[in-house]
């Protein structure tokens, strides 16, 4: 099986054997790879970008993202969830707007300053 | 009139690290931006993936950007925004002129810093023929209206061209709720990097058509659809494919040019390959001292982590100009071979005793590649895995060679 590693640009072609229980994984210029191909076989998992609602007219977005990786099939629930929010208060880079999004684990962080 | 040593024409990632590097250096700076905040085009650029190479971490375009702008305000550099440089005028120093809410202003400058990025290409520059109704944009323009505006710029879309903005637009829509009905790429192989291929398109089963193009928008005030065919070898259409779609939307993604017509003025050549001003390995002007030139302004980069390090070079080096008083420089041609498509400085100092920097895109796309860098009598072999076209490569050479650059050949074996 073949995969391409999204972890980082030099976007390496992974070649995975399976080995009974065991994942040979090799076309990886570091090991970043192997984890990347473990998940990307068991369960695939995303970090999610987005932007949240504000009550201000000249910055109307806050830009958003989930601090860790969640499983790829919750994305939509983890978006119907952030799409509720509207942020009304002073907020820096990092502070967190959901906890454990979707019983992801993950939490909603802002990833710009919203401040006024 | 204030004088200054460095001044820099853009707040986006390059300018803002050639700030702080001059600033640093002892340099008294100045940093002009158009927009009403720094931080250039990161601002909109909510996705991640960049720092990877600066910071070893994943951040989002103004996660990226915000690490800059607090070390801006940690410093008292100066920033004027929502300023527009008029005219520059090349006399002992640089007589600048610009535009803002206090009037028509002055300074002089004993350097200057072009960091002015990139923009898109439109429409009317790759010709599809037909209507010309609203809704058709380019992907950064749909990036700043869904990203900073809070707007979706359609809910069935059609995107024309692979570029990495492009399939980030493709994802970003999807997760918003519109329909991204695919991709059509004009050339046989994706422009974008692979991995925005895999996350932003195979994981929403959004397709990506190689070797189409869009002959036709219909729609009178709003786009009601596309025309769209397959093309031979020769990107000539194949009458036989053609099909009509049905959108609300197209987005183009088709490609970006640095930003050089201030630079231009000034009477300083665009070098066909990279579409930006030729520079020294300083990237300072090969043609003025005391212009310096850096970021996606001398060539399109994949990565806004090279885009910051030209930056930093520039800030360090335009001070450094300044001290040494020195104003030509003795310098060496960079030769490289026609599998190159560019290769960036485009010129060496002769005497420099720093290590050598080079980044350079091939022309085709090659697998277990190697390329000789040859050093006065000197050749060093470097191997790649995989070349590609869209992908651009860095290369560092460390520079212990005893006597000065003469000669500064690349090429592919």
């Amino acid at each position: 099986m073949n995969l391409t590693c999204i972890v980082c640009p030099n976007s390496c072609e992974l070649f995975i054997e399976k080995n009974g229980d065991k994942l040979k994984v090799s076309g990886h210029m570091c090991k970043r790879g192997i984890e990347f191909a473990e998940n990307e076989i068991k369960a695939p998992k995303r970090v999610v970008c987005t932007t949240v609602k504000t009550n201000l007219q000249n910055t109307p977005r806050l830009p958003v993202k989930t601090d860790k990786e969640i499983p790829k099939e919750k994305i939509f629930d983890v978006m119907k969830e952030v799409n509720k929010l509207e942020v009304i208060n002073k907020t820096k880079v990092g502070d967190i707007l959901i906890k454990n999004v979707c019983g992801t684990e993950a939490n909603i962080v802002a990833t710009d300053n919203f401040l006024f | 009139m204030k004088e200054y040593d460095v001044v820099i024409i853009g707040g986006g990632p390059a300018g803002m690290a050639a700030a702080i590097s001059a600033y640093d250096n002892e340099g008294k700076v100045l940093l002009i931006e158009r927009e009403e905040k720094i931080g250039g085009i990161l601002k909109q650029c909510i996705h991640d993936g960049f720092g990877l190479v600066k910071f070893n971490e994943q951040l989002t375009g103004p996660e990226y950007a915000n690490r800059y702008i607090d070390e801006i305000k940690k410093r008292k550099i100066e920033i004027l925004t929502e300023t527009f440089v008029l005219k520059i005028d090349e006399k002992e120093s640089f007589i600048m002129e610009f535009m803002n809410r206090e009037g028509v202003q002055k300074i002089t400058t004993k350097t200057i810093i072009f960091a002015t990025g990139c923009r898109e290409r439109t429409s009317k520059q790759i010709f599809i023929h037909g209507d010309r109704p609203a809704g058709i944009y380019t992907a950064g323009t749909a990036q700043y209206f869904t990203n900073i505006l809070g707007f979706l710029p359609g809910k069935n879309c059609v995107i024309l061209g692979s570029g990495d903005i492009g399939l980030i637009m493709a994802r970003r829509l999807t997760l918003e709720g519109a329909k991204v009905q695919g991709v059509y790429e004009i050339k046989s192989e994706p422009s974008g990097l692979t991995r925005n291929i895999r996350q932003c398109l195979d994981d929403f089963d959004i397709p990506l058509y190689l070797s189409h193009k869009i002959t036709r928008v219909f729609g009178k005030d709003r786009i009601t659809g596309v025309e769209i065919c397959q093309i031979d070898e020769n990107f000539q259409p194949i009458p036989s494919t053609l099909k009509k779609i049905e959108c609300d939307c197209l987005i183009l993604s088709v490609g970006l040019i640095p930003e050089n017509e201030l630079i231009q003025e000034l009477g300083i050549k665009i070098n066909k390959f990279t579409n930006g001003p030729e520079v020294d390995n300083n990237f300072m002007s090969t043609e003025i001292s005391g212009i310096f030139i850096c970021g996606n302004a001398v060539h399109v980069n994949d990565l806004v982590d090279y885009v910051s390090e030209s930056g930093e070079i520039a800030g360090k080096k335009a001070v450094e100009f300044i001290k040494n008083g020195e104003k030509t420089f003795e310098k060496t041609s960079v030769v490289f071979d026609e599998q190159f498509l560019y290769v960036v400085p485009q010129y060496y100092n002769k005497n420099t005793k720093e290590d050598l920097l080079f980044y350079f895109r091939s022309k085709n796309n090659f697998n277990d590649q190697k390329i000789n860098i040859i050093i006065n009598d000197y050749i060093i072999s470097k191997k790649y895995k995989k070349l590609k076209s869209a992908e651009m490569e860095r290369l560092t050479l460390k520079n212990d060679f005893e006597s000065n650059l003469k000669k500064i050949n690349l090429q592919m074996e």
